[in-house]
């Protein structure tokens, strides 16, 4: 709290000019401080947003303009939930490939920041720095480049995967044949390899910053009455850590369902074969800027915000503070 | 106990080869970007893959010239876009941060828990509205329709507050009212050199932010000469035969100065971005 002194700041002349509220800059100067943010967001944030509830409820032709909007309730809503079988399709791949990718970031980044935390000492940070960079590259450049990795003939991926092949033991658990990566079976898996990749380090730094918390003498007491690193992790480590986990998965949450940039790039645009790599956005994006039903795009945004919402709200219910 | 502890250390020694394979695992995209980006695309189409560097460097970058021959000004919009936003986000943003940590005024509470819910509005909702608005303000095909929306992000208030509010001491600020410097004063000659360590971060992330952006430039430019990196990178997809090599070397571009400043600020970029989640 800032202590408020009754000087003020500026010099004002004495008499009763100095009582007005302009003179007195300390008055509305903070409101001038942050007028930027919210002149900002109300232009190009609040007001787009409300805009697009009116759109929803509404039809036209994009090349003749706003003029030519006609009101038609909900009928947008209702065709996007009944009769667009792409958005329904786009919809079970959003959940699809959120899971695939979301799931094995957390199961990979909670043992991953543990060791961390116990083992690595000063090297901490080395290794810590290799699993983010992903994080902060262009997804663009990147997913390119997984284009070429993933190719059915040529790619990396599926090389290392026919020489793990030949391993004794394990080698069964991989494919013998080169695998198409564009096929609908195997698209979702390639995307969320992707996914997985890049947003594995950046769950990594949450859990590790969240690790930092964890009272050192309780493990301390924990490791003299016999515990092993894994058994503190187990029960002591992993209950502290709750509430970051619930923030964490909240976070990978609303990414995933609203993944665009990893598919559309993998899959060119198209959304790939039998649409298996279009999400319920790249479904959206099309539907706006390809054939020009900025209407029916509007009413999709609303119900994937009421999809991101209600995943927000079972994620509470299952890992949140009452659970 | 002997075999317990055995157990226990060869346990480790396990977990320490996978963690360290699997980082080296996570920059194999990276590693193999680079090499490929030296080598032609036979050599990239064959078995096995290439996986040292080769000499076509200059024909890939020959290739990538002419089917982007916008690249220069691409590259220099991609700069030009990211700068603009990083110069006016530290400005707005140090400066609402000040507000909010260092001045008294009513509703002060209510209105930064108001940028702080702004945080939890999706993109997508934002894309279609959005291109509506642009096209209203005849802002279309334009930079400054990717500038200006962009230039106080809510994050940056956060975080500037945070940092303002941990870095100036209180006597400091009292002294200088007294003294009668002007707010404007205060924040231009005190708090701005006494944050300058979390400016630095801020600017990282909003300078790596922009230049990463892809949907903002792709629903908002038209014009080829126009386009931000990325844009012209995804346009090499449309080519029928996609030039690997080249693709690759375009790539390269885009992510080597991201990976220059991470080698030079990890520590402080990897802080900085968490900082917001934990706090």
């Amino acid at each position: 709290m800032t202590s408020s002194s009754s000087m003020p700041t500026t010099a004002a002349p004495q008499g009763v000019k100095a009582r007005s509220p302009w003179r007195d800059s300390r008055r509305w100067l903070p409101y001038v401080f942050i007028s930027p943010f919210f002149i900002l967001f109300g232009v190009f944030g609040l007001f787009p947003l409300l805009f697009s509830v009116w759109m929803s409820l509404h039809t036209w032709d994009p090349a003749a303009g706003v003029a030519a909007m006609q009101w038609v309730g909900l009928a947008n809503y209702k065709y996007a939930l009944f009769n667009d079988d792409w958005f329904h399709t786009s919809l079970l791949n959003t959940l699809w490939i959120a899971l695939l990718a979301g799931v094995p970031q957390h199961l990979v980044a909670l043992p991953l920041a543990w060791f961390m935390h116990t083992q690595l000492g000063r090297w901490r940070n080395a290794v810590l720095g290799l699993y983010f960079l992903p994080f902060i590259t262009s997804t663009v450049a990147i997913s390119l480049v997984f284009g070429a990795l993933f190719s059915r003939e040529f790619g990396v991926v599926n090389q290392a995967l026919a020489s793990l092949h030949t391993w004794p033991l394990l080698g069964g658990l991989f494919p013998d044949q080169p695998v198409d990566w564009t096929q609908p079976a195997h698209l979702p898996t390639m995307i969320s390899a992707v996914v997985f990749w890049r947003y594995l380090g950046w769950n990594t730094v949450l859990y590790l910053s969240a690790m930092q918390t964890v009272p050192k003498d309780l493990l301390e007491a924990a490791a003299m009455d016999g515990a092993g690193p894994v058994q503190r992790f187990w029960h002591i480590v992993l209950p502290l850590l709750k509430p970051m986990v619930f923030f964490a998965v909240t976070l990978t949450l609303i990414g995933n369902l609203q993944l665009f940039e990893e598919p559309f790039i993998l899959t060119s645009g198209t959304g790939g074969t039998d649409q298996a790599g279009k999400t319920a956005a790249m479904h959206l994006y099309a539907v706006a800027f390809s054939e020009g039903d900025f209407g029916t795009a509007s009413a999709m945004a609303w119900l994937l915000f009421l999809l991101v919402t209600a995943g927000t709200g079972l994620n509470r219910r299952l890992l949140g503070r009452n659970a | 106990m002997k075999p317990h502890h055995y157990a226990q250390k060869s346990a480790q020694t396990l977990a320490l080869v996978l963690v360290l394979a699997g980082g080296l695992l996570m920059l194999a995209p990276f590693y193999l970007m680079f090499v490929f980006a030296t080598h032609t695309d036979s050599a990239i189409l064959s078995l096995p893959p290439p996986l040292w560097f080769g000499d076509a460097l200059p024909d890939n970058l020959r290739t990538l010239m002419t089917a982007l021959p916008t690249l220069p000004q691409n590259l220099g919009y991609s700069l030009y876009v990211a700068l603009a936003i990083t110069a006016l986000n530290l400005f707005f943003c140090a400066l609402a941060g000040h507000a909010f940590a260092l001045m008294d005024f009513p509703g002060r509470e209510p209105l930064f828990s108001a940028v702080l819910a702004t945080m939890l509005l999706p993109a997508f909702l934002g894309m279609v509205p959005t291109v509506m608005t642009m096209s209203e303000l005849g802002w279309m095909n334009t930079h400054r329709a990717l500038i200006i929306p962009g230039a106080c992000g809510a994050v940056g208030v956060f975080m500037m507050r945070q940092y303002v509010g941990a870095a100036v001491p209180h006597d400091l600020l009292d002294a200088a009212r007294l003294d009668g410097c002007s707010e404007f004063g205060i924040f231009w000659r005190i708090v701005l050199p006494l944050v300058a360590p979390a400016l630095g971060t801020l600017g990282l992330i909003t300078f790596i932010g922009s230049w990463n952006n892809f949907i903002g430039p792709l629903v908002i430019l038209s014009d080829t000469e126009l386009y931000t990196l990325p844009l012209a990178l995804r346009s090499l997809q449309s080519t029928g035969q996609t030039p690997w090599g080249a693709l690759c070397a375009g790539a390269a571009m885009a992510v080597l100065p991201l990976m220059l400043i991470f080698m030079l600020a990890s520590k402080r970029l990897i802080e900085g971005l968490s900082a917001g989640a934990v706090k």
